[in-house]
């Protein structure tokens, strides 16, 4: 038995799907597109699936989300749908549950914070409620995991005995004859493409061109079908679009007044209006925002984060020391050592090196969205980010990025929709990730010693611009388009559920565990492969001989144009794609001295200007394997991958190029 | 007048949502129908987007589609 989990945004389906399901949870994506679907099967009953679809308002075919849902709802055939309703926010969210209905399969309504309502002297007269809806309603709180029993046993048995919904028909007037006259027409097509007569004479009604296409009525239905809309909306005076909001509000204004005693302004709302009186204040917002992700960002980079990743790689080491000592006492030939060794335990190691700081960073990320202050982040930045064809809620993710592209792209879920999902994917890599603070360190103090700030902040900037340049670009090109509209609900400030936070974090930690451990595997062994043996398969003595060195003497001519030739210097370039800082050791073992006299070193290679220019190409190019296996995950696309790998070191090489002749005019 | 007009702490009721497409849908899904009464709780700190409080909720909208919006005169406050 499958059941699909619908309901909007904010209104606790989350914590209802993760009380439903335990830890027992399959997250994935919709085919085809990047919109997050989760499964999971119903604790206690292990025939029963559960399917959390996106939080959406409305079955409009506006947003992928919306299409996926109704798809899901139309093609799949679930069983039955769980409507979640927010009874604190009871009007909108029937809104949502009169257009399921439509669907005309069996479904339960979870009156979810019922708890909350009772608390502030509201009720909700359940037996009149779920007689005037014709569907069953089982009055909920999915925070404190009482009802929940019942609802599965409502859900069980309604759709178990395929009980329909009693009701279809809640409208009135010019709207009634209307819908009921396109229903009689399309009846026979609809039934043909298995959709439900009533729901699809309803988006006929409301102009939605998908149902008009999928239904392949004739020109002749066409015509009679414009002929019933434009009646009603001559009697009525207002738009098709309008007529039908207006009749579900007023159903639903009709239904609340009979069977709900208003509760008077909750305590939950008093104290959300308090706190954003300071978090979204006219001076204070922006210096609070920018203070708690300064926390966050020492928090997970400096202290918890490092402390966590030194006691990791204190483990890997031993671990690592030890099986190096077995192998040796065993006597295994030379080469499976250091492929052991050197690549699987040296390469997966340093990758899982990431794993505290990922971890901790998407505590405190789920903190802050569970509590809803990331829906503030969005009001307070929106102005800064439209500009680039993107709303605020894109820009935590983009902060991340300068943490780590990693967790920075899996943060991209929360965004509600897909296209400023993948834009914001793309554009995130732009911001320079921690990771290639070692490099600009070292080469600052080879170089411009007296300037280093001063260089680290340009080089940030550099990577701003040039994002926002792209996003520019993407907005005009590839995402050419409406972007999806910013009309975005601020939900009251709730305590975070632990359960929820331990989840995501669990949820992020196997995600990230399980690519570590296959595409991040893969792609170290091959760089030990190819640092280890020559073209004729033969170990080498120093890499200087090897085939990866081999590559980046063949590679080496590109780079001309950005003044910079020596081999050394592209082959650390390539060793760069398994992780930023193994930049700076490759160019250490290639130039045959230690970290600390690399900087001596480095003023053989490179003039203060190809330093520069190799800055910047570093700053820009392609992201490191585990970054890029996120966006693959993310994007749900290889090919969306590799093209991001072409484009950004495609715009590396070209600004380089500028920086470095540039250079060269003002300087010779 | 429009909704980007109302002072903050002023309310109005909605008379008509304008403009098209997936914006004016969003907006009517949300519950900006006519007669709806809406007050305007705030403006970001950027002087854009604006939050409006409607049927017990906080909304966020941008100026440019709450110009959109045409609704009564000022309400008692």
């Amino acid at each position: 038995m499958i059941f699909a989990l619908a309901g909007n945004q904010n209104c606790g389906k989350t914590t209802l799907f993760n009380q439903l399901t335990g830890s027992n949870q399959h997250v994935g994506n919709f085919p085809g597109v990047t919109v997050e679907r989760k499964d999971g099967v119903i604790r206690g009953h292990h025939d029963v699936t559960v399917v959390d679809l996106p939080g959406i308002y409305s079955l409009s075919p506006y947003t992928s989300e919306e299409i996926v849902t109704r798809d899901f709802l139309l093609n799949n055939h679930p069983d039955g749908i769980i409507n979640i309703v927010d009874a604190t926010n009871i009007e909108r969210n029937l809104y949502l549950s009169m257009q399921l209905i439509e669907l005309n399969l069996p479904m339960v309504i979870a009156l979810n914070m019922m708890d909350e309502v009772r608390a502030n002297d509201g009720t909700i007269i359940i037996e009149k409620f779920q007689k005037e809806l014709g569907v069953p309603v089982v009055p909920i709180s999915a925070s404190k995991n009482e009802g929940i029993d019942e609802l599965i046993e409502t859900a069980i048995s309604t759709a178990g005995a395929k009980q329909k919904p009693k009701r279809q028909d809640f409208c009135t007037g010019a709207v009634h004859r209307a819908i009921h006259s396109v229903a009689h027409l399309v009846e026979d097509h609809a039934e043909r493409i298995g959709v439900p007569p009533r729901f699809a004479a309803t988006k006929l009604v409301e102009g939605d061109a998908p149902m008009m296409n999928a239904l392949s009525l004739s020109e002749n239905e066409k015509d009679m079908v414009g002929h019933s809309v434009t009646e009603m909306e001559s009697e009525l005076g207002t738009d098709r679009e309008a007529a039908l909001a207006d009749m579900r509000y007023t159903f639903i204004e009709g239904l609340c007044k009979d069977t709900v005693v208003k509760m008077g302004e909750s305590k939950e709302h008093r104290r959300s209006v308090a706190i954003d009186n300071i978090l979204t204040h006219k001076y204070l917002a922006i210096p609070i925002f920018l203070a708690i992700m300064m926390l966050v960002f020492y928090l997970t980079f400096g202290v918890i984060g490092s402390a966590l990743s030194d006691l990791l790689s204190f483990v890997i080491d031993f671990v690592t020391g030890a099986a190096s000592a077995g192998l040796t006492a065993y006597g295994i030939n030379p080469v499976v050592h250091s492929l052991l060794i050197d690549g699987v335990f040296a390469g997966v190691g340093s990758v899982l090196s990431f794993l505290p700081i990922i971890v901790v960073l998407f505590f405190f990320l789920s903190i802050l969205e569970d509590s809803g202050y990331m829906a503030r982040v969005a009001f307070v930045m929106d102005k800064l980010l439209r500009k680039i064809g993107l709303s605020g809620r894109s820009f935590v993710p983009m902060l991340i990025g300068f943490g780590c592209s990693v967790p920075a792209i899996m943060a991209t879920r929360t965004l509600s929709s897909e296209r400023d999902r993948k834009m914001t994917i793309l554009l995130t890599p732009f911001m320079s990730c921690s990771a290639k603070l070692p490099i600009y360190a070292m080469f600052t103090v080879a170089f411009f010693p007296k300037h280093r700030a001063l260089v680290m902040i340009a080089l940030y900037v550099t990577g701003i611009v040039i994002g926002i340049i792209s996003g520019l670009i993407l907005k005009s090109t590839i995402f050419h388009g409406k972007p999806v509209p910013f009309v975005m609900e601020l939900p009251n400030y709730r305590f975070p559920s632990a359960k929820s936070v331990a989840l995501l974090m669990w949820d992020k930690a196997k995600d990230f565990l399980m690519r570590a451990f296959t595409v991040i595997f893969v792609a170290t062994i091959i760089i030990w492969f190819l640092q280890t043996f020559d073209t004729r398969f033969n170990v080498v003595a120093t890499s200087a001989d090897s085939m990866l060195a081999g590559i980046g003497k063949l590679i080496a001519p590109l780079f001309a144009p950005l003044g910079f030739t020596d081999w050394r210097v592209s082959t650390a370039l390539i060793t760069g794609f398994t992780a930023k800082e193994a930049v700076v050791s490759t160019l250490a073992v290639l130039t045959g001295t230690s970290v600390s006299n690399l900087p001596a070193a480095l003023a053989q290679l490179f003039t203060p200007l190809t330093a520069w220019s190799y800055l910047t190409f570093t700053l820009l190019y392609t992201p490191c394997v585990a970054a890029i296996s996120a966006v693959r995950r993310e994007m749900n696309s290889t090919k969306n991958a590799v093209a991001m790998v072409f484009y950004q070191t495609g715009v590396a090489w070209i600004v380089a190029f500028l920086v470095y002749h540039i250079g060269l005019l003002i300087f010779h | 007048m429009t909704l980007d007009e109302l002072k903050i702490g002023h309310k109005s009721k909605i008379i008509e949502v304008g403009g098209e497409g997936a914006l004016r849908r969003r907006l009517l899904d949300m519950g900006l129908t006519p007669h709806t009464e809406v007050m305007v709780r705030k403006v970001a700190p950027m002087g854009d987007p604006i939050e409006i409080h409607l049927r017990g909720y906080e909304l966020t909208i941008r100026i440019d589609d709450a110009k959109k919006i045409e609704v009564e005169g000022t309400l008692d406050r």
